[in-house]
């Protein structure tokens, strides 16, 4: 039982920053309908722009993820401005292929800077708590306590600011957004924006207790896909459940399973889903 | 000007072409540079076959890179652990690719567009993660050694780069010539209207399940043998051949030279080969280049640098057609669209 | 030789096409009027079997097609064009028109391979059949230019010679005479003539009153997603329920 519950939180700690890459995707798919097979590649930006604020520049590990979640928010925008605007109305396979462009270069560029060792990423909260006989180190709680926090000022943002009831509305409804006259290159720039801080922010929440490398977007980012597949592509509430439920299922599968396969769960859980039902989970209607 | 465009787009450009990779291991530099040309055009056969799925069918298949994998590792694990020859291997990894492929296919080609690329990349991954733990099958991240060459024939000996060269145009050709007929025939007609939409092919009475299927699969056992001859020629592999970054080299090879063209594959891979090889240090940082470039071409030159130059002289032909419009009747259209067709 | 009994479309909890029952006769011009979102295009979608109804049947030329899926539908002898006309930008426009009549041919990768009799003989045939519809469609002229180079009426003309190449006995046309000019309509409705004079059934949607006034035989009327009415066009004109629900007033039936 002990060891279930341990795998329950670790599963929670994972399905949290999963939770967190997954909503950033979900929300640029919402607005421009685009799959940004460069979400994983902001994310790694983030860990490295954390990691040099903290390491190089010798900063506190707030500052650090606070100015990686701003970098990155910034360059989540200039490829919003540069690449996806440019080709919205492009044939569909045109901004993908645009996407792994990005990527493909944001992985080129970090690891020319950094080389592809692997980091690891100095945490200040090394203590571990104890519940009885659960272990918790510090960082997992920060993680959990963050990333929710992070969800629910999220929440909050797009329920009551106008900026952010537009980006639901938009989501909601592209065609009818256009026509209520709302200012779509406003709202696609901040939506990615948010994406961007999102993964930067998860990345550094996640960082010090997994390793930094060129290359630690490519599962993040394909279990995100999975995630919003599961949730429903656009769907904000899907996200968060869905990076829950990949979170459990691969802490679980891990230990009573096998941990050698253990991301593979994520992926035969596509596999499966998308062989029932075509258009994914939680679709409503025709689109 | 319209002359140089002509003979670039006529079939004795072809064989042209054809003269100089025939006789191109006795100018090449160095043995070094046909080795080079050798491995060229094995990924140019990898292309060809993503050109078929992506390029006339028009599904994302970023699995491609994957399959090229799996063609490799049938040829090394039935060389190295079950002692056959190279030459049933690599007809295995041709069978293996077009069963897997078949299965992926029946699966994912259900799903439209993004789903799809999405699901593919998925799968691209999960033969990645099998080929690195797997290792009871595929040796894990030790990759295996001492993978069988092709056997020579007589006096023949594909060991040697020279041959081993001539092996490889060989198959090439054959990929060439078995995609020009498949692309100007009624087959190849049924993957464009699927291209155009979904919707519009079946209104047409074309069955999508069973020509997207045919496409996927075709598309495959060309990765597949392109791996296999791969496996051939190299001696050794490891899992890194799986990796998802091969796939992307494909695409920028394929959007390149031109996507949904005929010899957009060939030119495309033969650019980027030599661009690499010319700035040797540079490959390993070659997708600082690369990624914008991809970027760059999809916003700019979609077609890339075959399709640009076909959609170019064809407008120049059209324009100039209406000159004898009065008596353009449809038989003349038919031959010269014909024309156009076999250039494509 | 289309007969709809008691069709129903619902997507979630909202019926789209609800409990439409008509028929259609063979060699005649019918057309299917409603405002937006009156399920007009869902009912050309069902029948064609792009999706499968709720509930209700289709026959066509007394056989059961409920469900059918849209390549087998197509086979059958129903062709259609949508209302926004996707082509192939980069072929010449009778490029464009081959594969219409691929439906009627046997050629598969093997007979590629081999390049077979076949495959040669089929591939003639679906090249004089582009011919000949671009022909019907009076386009022979522009036969070898690009489809990006075309214009809105000829793209609509070749959506047509497409439908046309599939040898179909019923077309269902999409809003044909959406973004021309009413010159084109008038040529168009001509086309629309020549196609019934040939043996075609014709079914259409189209918001253009006067075009469907002079053009139709019999007009089935939908409002949210229900038959309100059917009849000649005269009967049509005067029928208060039309007038009420659908037209708003007596001016717009007119013009």
């Amino acid at each position: 039982m002990d060891a279930f519950l341990q795998q329950a939180l670790n599963g929670l700690t994972l399905g949290s920053i999963y939770g967190l890459v997954a909503l950033g995707l979900t929300l640029v798919y919402g607005i421009l309908h685009v799959p940004n097979f460069a979400h994983g590649a902001l994310y790694m930006v983030g860990a490295y722009i954390s990691y040099y604020i903290m390491v190089d520049l010798g900063l506190n590990y707030w500052i650090a993820m606070l100015g990686a979640g701003i970098f990155v928010a910034g360059l989540s925008v200039l490829c919003e401005r540069l690449v996806f605007h440019p080709l919205r109305h492009a044939p569909p396979i045109h901004d993908k292929i645009a996407a792994i462009g990005i990527l493909l270069f944001l992985e080129a560029v970090v690891q020319m800077y950094w080389g592809s060792d692997f980091r690891r990423m100095p945490t200040p909260y090394t203590s571990i708590l104890e519940f009885g006989g659960l272990v918790l180190p510090a960082q997992r709680l920060l993680i959990i306590i963050g990333a929710f926090s992070i969800m629910g000022a999220l929440h909050l943002y797009l329920k009551k600011t106008m900026t952010g009831s537009t980006i639901i509305a938009m989501a909601q409804n592209r065609e009818g957004a256009f026509l209520v006259g709302i200012d779509a290159n406003r709202v696609a720039m901040m939506t990615f924006a948010i994406a961007g801080f999102l993964a930067a922010v998860g990345a550094s929440l996640f960082a010090p207790i997994n390793l930094v490398y060129p290359a630690m977007g490519h599962l993040v980012i394909m279990k995100a896909f999975v995630i919003i597949i599961l949730g429903g592509m656009g769907s904000i509430p899907g996200a968060i459940v869905g990076g829950l439920i990949i979170g459990f299922a691969e802490a679980l599968g891990g230990y009573y399973v096998s941990s050698t396969y253990k991301d593979l769960i994520a992926f035969v859980l596509l596999v499966v889903i998308l062989s029932i039902k075509p258009t994914g989970l939680f679709t409503k209607g025709v689109r | 000007m319209d002359r140089i465009a002509n003979f670039f787009a006529s079939p004795a450009m072809k064989v042209v072409l054809l003269a100089f990779a025939l006789i191109f291991p006795l100018i090449a530099g160095s043995e070094y540079q046909i080795y080079v040309m050798a491995l060229a055009f094995i990924w140019a056969i990898a292309v060809y076959g993503l050109n078929i799925i992506t390029g006339f069918c028009g599904q994302l298949n970023l699995a491609h890179g994957g399959f090229f994998a799996i063609g490799a590792y049938v040829v090394a694990i039935l060389t190295v652990d079950h002692g056959w020859a190279f030459w049933p291997a690599f007809v295995a990894s041709g069978v293996f690719s077009a069963v897997f492929g078949f299965l992926v296919g029946i699966v994912s080609l259900r799903l439209k567009e993004h789903y799809f690329a999405i699901f593919t990349l998925c799968v691209g991954f999960i033969i990645y993660l099998l080929l690195d733990k797997w290792e009871a099958l595929t040796h894990g991240s030790l990759g295996i050694i001492n993978i069988a060459p092709p056997e020579g024939f007589g006096l023949i000996d594909f060991t040697r780069t020279i041959p081993f060269y001539y092996l490889v145009l060989f198959f090439l050709v054959l990929a060439i010539v078995l995609v020009s007929r498949i692309s100007s025939s009624l087959v190849g007609r049924t993957f464009l209207a699927i291209r155009i939409s979904d919707d519009l092919a079946q209104s047409l009475g074309i069955n999508l399940m069973r020509n997207k299927v045919l496409a996927f699969v075709l598309s495959t056992v060309y990765a597949g043998l392109a791996g296999g001859l791969y496996a051939g020629v190299v001696r050794f592999i490891g899992p890194a051949e799986a990796e998802v970054v091969h796939t992307f080299d494909i695409i920028t090879y394929l959007l390149v030279g031109g996507i949904g063209t005929l010899m957009g594959p060939l030119v495309g891979t033969m650019a980027i080969t030599w661009l690499t090889q010319a700035v040797q240090s540079f490959e390993e940082y070659r997708m600082i280049v690369f990624g914008p470039m991809l970027v760059l071409l999809v916003i700019f030159m979609p077609k890339g640098v075959v399709g640009t130059f076909l959609t170019w002289r064809g407008r120049r032909l059209a324009s100039k057609a209406p000159a004898k419009e009065g008596q353009t009747r449809v038989g003349d259209s038919a031959t010269s669209s014909k024309e156009a067709s076999d250039n494509a | 030789m289309l007969k709809i009994n008691n069709l129903t479309k619902r997507f979630g909890g909202l019926a789209a096409v609800n409990d439409v029952s008509v028929e259609f006769a063979a060699g005649q011009i019918n057309a299917i009027i409603g405002p937006n979102g009156a399920g007009k295009t869902t009912f050309f979608n069902l029948v064609a079997g792009a999706m499968p109804p709720t509930s209700g049947s289709i026959e066509f030329n007394g056989m059961d097609v409920t469900g059918m899926a849209p390549d087998r539908i197509a086979r059958l002898g129903i062709a259609r064009t949508f209302q926004t006309t996707k082509l192939f930008e980069q072929s010449t426009v009778l490029d464009n028109l081959i594969v219409g009549h691929r439906l009627r041919t046997q050629s598969r990768l093997w007979d590629v391979i081999i390049n077979s009799k076949r495959l040669r003989d089929e591939e003639k045939k679906c090249r004089a059949k582009a011919a000949e519809v671009l022909d019907f469609v009076g386009l022979s002229h522009i036969g070898h230019r690009y489809i990006a180079d075309t214009t809105q009426e000829e793209r609509k003309r070749v959506a047509f010679a497409l439908a046309m190449a599939t040898d179909p006995e019923l077309v269902l046309l999409d809003e044909p005479a959406g973004g021309i000019n009413p010159e084109e309509t008038e040529n168009l409705a001509a086309l629309i003539r020549k196609m019934v004079d040939h043996g075609i059934t014709v079914c259409l949607i189209e918001h253009k009153m006067d075009m469907i006034m002079s053009l139709a035989d019999k007009i089935m009327v939908l409002d949210h997603g229900e038959k309100i009415a059917e009849g000649t066009p005269e009967q049509i004109k005067t029928n208060p329920v039309v007038i009420e629900a659908y037209l708003g007033s007596e001016e717009d039936v007119e013009a």
